[in-house]
């Protein structure tokens, strides 16, 4: 039930659809404005955007008008259904991820058994149109850079799920808001001023998971498939106006999606600890949460694409050979050793 | 094959076929890749025609000149102090230093020598165009390897050296200010004291960029051992300046030729560096900049007084004859062969500019590198465009 609030089965459909929306796209912006526009140009000693909107804040939406109005430009030897449809794959993926977020202790759009499961799955639905869209193009750019997309993908989906095993042998679920119950309920040797984030234990996993998360959206140090000096952009190097949007859209909605399931998976998620409230099981969880919630797992999400961003704007990018290296010789044997230890202590404690 | 009936004969020819056949499929075709000649990584207008096999090149050549202006041509229809505002614009970021090598050449011809006061101040115009050369180089390099924020910390203090070039000459980018016989102006009230401060602040900058770019494991990963060039092969392809000294080469033309600079008036390191990699060019001018503000401040030091310009006649003949004067200049040695038949203007002038040189060694460095190297090749080797063409 949404909000506890009784309404029929369409009034909640439709606020779940309007909810996602507005649970892809909200990110999106302010990451774009805070991050990108903002951050990016204080760590370069200037000032970022400045004229549209007090303090620079319309920007995007100035940008997103100039894209919308942009003639729809498509490269006359291009595979044309495909070439259309790529940036659309691209988005579902990011709108497929956010449907296993819980927000709240009602606050969700599916409480789904598996969602751990769920998500890995889906997260990987985007390489299929980031590699469809660096064929369609028609253009030896994009060729290469949706190639080498796609091994980099593919190459950092396994360290993900590996990290992720960890939390899942610890909470004994997959589901998603179960995982943030135990967080939240958990104690610390008998402490349960804290809960029991699984930052604390699962911190090999958890960064695992946060470099993995980079690699995933194409990031610098991992940002081979777009590596403008040299693919000029990439599998978008022919995506221009409103099917560009679409990509970039993806791309920051996605890095939000991608630290919401983190916030979910090691910093408690939408909780606070529950002894704080003298709550033990989410049957007690007050309504005010339900508000409350969303607000806390915002700002958990910029804390982490704080990090990623930073990692972003500070570090050149790897070849494509080290970064396979990486993902092969060290994240997957660190991220194996990690399962293993979790399942020993599990079994111990 | 001649012991064999028919049957196994025709057996044998359509499994030859058939393998024949198969190494036809598994053989994966070439790809020619152009970068350029519009391409964020060749600084401009230079084309690169690459075969690829899958991201390795087992081709590639260098296609120049689409930017060519034709300076040794026009230099023909000018007169000799008009010269010095068309090779300004040859390697637009150091524009002081291309020059004085011309300067030089067409003194020579005439017999006569600047004063002191106005070689000094020459040579610390030369290597402050040398520091806005290169930390623009030391920015972009981050830039081409992925790393967008040192390109702004290197805009940022380089504007400091364009507004001391700007504050003595009047003009940032092409100060157009060497004359025959001297320098067109003494340095203004308060300029000695205002470089000093920005020396300081740009072994700073050295010192940040050291730090965040090739301190960084990822950029030495990408640079140490890629684009080796040894010492023959650089020499035998006439590479020079900071890509001829990063292969072991001993050889500056600011200390070991005689010419009417000062930089034989203070002492100065010439760097080297054994490996020859993409590392060590770069490292190289990342000390060549240091060492260039260390120059400033000793010739600033040892700066004489007196005029700034010979006495010369108001209308310049430069008598029959000729003359080549190199200069070791930002991106290498760059020198001009003029020839005069006493007119006004010179009969023909020939510039040998460095990145010329400097990339024709692309087709050897590039075979067999990987696409991503290509980019950290050409990027170490640091060429510019105007210097390539003309």
């Amino acid at each position: 039930m949404l909000l506890a609030l009784d309404l029929p089965y369409w009034a909640q459909s439709l606020l779940r659809v309007l909810g996602g929306l507005v649970a892809v796209l909200l990110p999106a912006g302010t990451i774009v404005y805070v991050f990108l526009f903002k951050m990016m140009s204080f760590m370069q000693s200037r000032l970022g955007p400045m004229e549209a909107g007090p303090y620079g804040s319309m920007q995007l939406f100035a940008e997103v008008g100039k894209w919308l109005q942009k003639e729809d430009i498509m490269p006359e030897k291009a595979d044309h259904s495909i070439f259309r449809i790529a940036p659309l794959i691209v988005l579902a993926s990011t709108f497929l991820l956010v449907v296993v977020v819980p927000f709240g202790p009602d606050a969700w759009f599916t409480n789904f058994e598996t969602g751990v499961f769920y998500a890995l799955a889906v997260s990987s639905v985007s390489v299929l149109g980031i590699l469809i869209a660096g064929w369609s193009s028609a253009n030896k750019y994009s060729l290469l850079g949706g190639l080498r997309a796609a091994g980099q993908l593919i190459a950092y989906e396994l360290p993900m799920v590996l990290a992720v095993v960890g939390v899942v042998i610890q909470a004994g679920t997959m589901n998603m808001q179960q995982i943030v119950v135990a967080q939240n309920a958990g104690e610390i040797f008998g402490w349960n001023g804290l809960g029991n984030p699984y930052i604390l234990t699962q911190f090999i996993g958890f960064g695992v998971f946060m470099i993995a998360v980079q690699a995933e959206l194409t990031q610098a140090p991992f940002d081979m498939p777009i590596a403008e000096s040299e693919l000029v952009s990439g599998y978008m190097t022919e995506y221009s106006g409103f099917r560009f949007l679409i990509f970039f859209i993806a791309e920051f909605a996605t890095a939000g999606v991608f630290a919401l399931i983190a916030s979910v998976l090691f910093l408690g998620g939408w909780g606070v600890p529950f002894s704080w409230f003298g709550w033990h099981s989410i049957g007690e969880v007050s309504n005010w949460m339900n508000v409350v919630g969303p607000l806390i797992m915002f700002s958990k999400m910029m804390g982490l694409v704080f990090l990623i961003m930073w990692i972003r704007f500070s570090y050149p990018r790897f070849r494509e050979d080290q970064l396979q290296r990486f993902a092969w010789k060290v994240l997957i044997p660190v991220s194996l050793v990690n399962i293993m230890l979790t399942a020993v202590l599990k079994v111990v404690f | 094959m001649t012991m064999l009936g028919d049957r196994e004969r025709l057996s044998y020819i359509a499994s030859q076929a058939a393998d024949a056949r198969l190494n036809v499929e598994l053989e994966t075709e070439g790809m020619t890749l152009n970068i350029g000649p519009q391409h964020p990584a060749t600084h401009g207008t230079l084309r690169i025609i690459c075969r690829l096999d899958g991201e390795q090149v087992v081709w590639a050549e260098p296609s120049a000149g689409y930017m060519h202006r034709g300076y040794e041509k026009l230099t023909e229809v000018r007169t000799f102090p008009q010269v010095t505002s068309l090779v300004n614009r040859i390697d637009w970021l150091g524009s002081f230093a291309n020059e004085v090598p011309f300067i030089l050449a067409a003194e020579k011809l005439m017999d006569i020598e600047a004063p002191p006061r106005a070689q000094h101040i020459r040579t610390i115009l030369f290597e402050l165009s040398r520091i806005a050369n290169v930390s623009l180089f030391l920015g972009d390099l981050g830039v081409q390897l992925g790393a967008i924020t040192p390109v702004f910390m290197a805009f940022r203090d380089r504007e400091y050296v364009l507004n001391l070039i700007e504050g003595a000459t009047g003009g940032r980018f092409h100060p157009n200010f060497d004359r025959i016989g001297g320098l067109k102006d003494d340095v203004p009230k308060g300029w000695i004291d205002e470089t000093r401060s920005v020396m300081k602040k740009l072994r700073t900058f050295c010192d940040e960029i050291e730090d965040l770019l090739f301190g960084n494991e990822i950029f030495q990963s990408r640079t140490r051992g890629i684009g080796v060039i040894p010492k023959d092969v650089a020499l035998q392809y006439g590479l020079s300046g900071a890509n001829l000294r990063a292969s072991g080469v001993e050889y500056d033309l600011r200390r070991d030729q005689k010419i009417a600079m000062a930089w034989d008036k203070i002492d100065f390191k010439v760097w080297t560096h054994p490996d020859g990699d993409s590392f060590a060019r770069c490292w190289i001018r990342l000390q060549e900049t240091r060492e260039a503000t260390l120059i400033v401040e000793k010739l600033l030091d040892t700066l004489p007084a007196g005029p700034v310009m010979a006495k010369v006649p108001r209308i310049i003949k430069v008598p029959e004859g000729e003359a080549w004067v190199s200069t070791e200049n930002p991106l290498g040695e760059m020198g001009y062969y003029v020839i005069s038949k006493g007119d006004l203007g010179p009969f023909r002038v020939k510039i040998r500019s460095a990145s010329f040189n400097n990339i024709s060694i692309v087709p050897w460095l590039l075979r067999g590198v990987y696409v991503p190297d290509v980019i950290t090749i050409l990027a170490s080797l640091y060429f510019i465009l105007g210097d390539i063409d003309r």
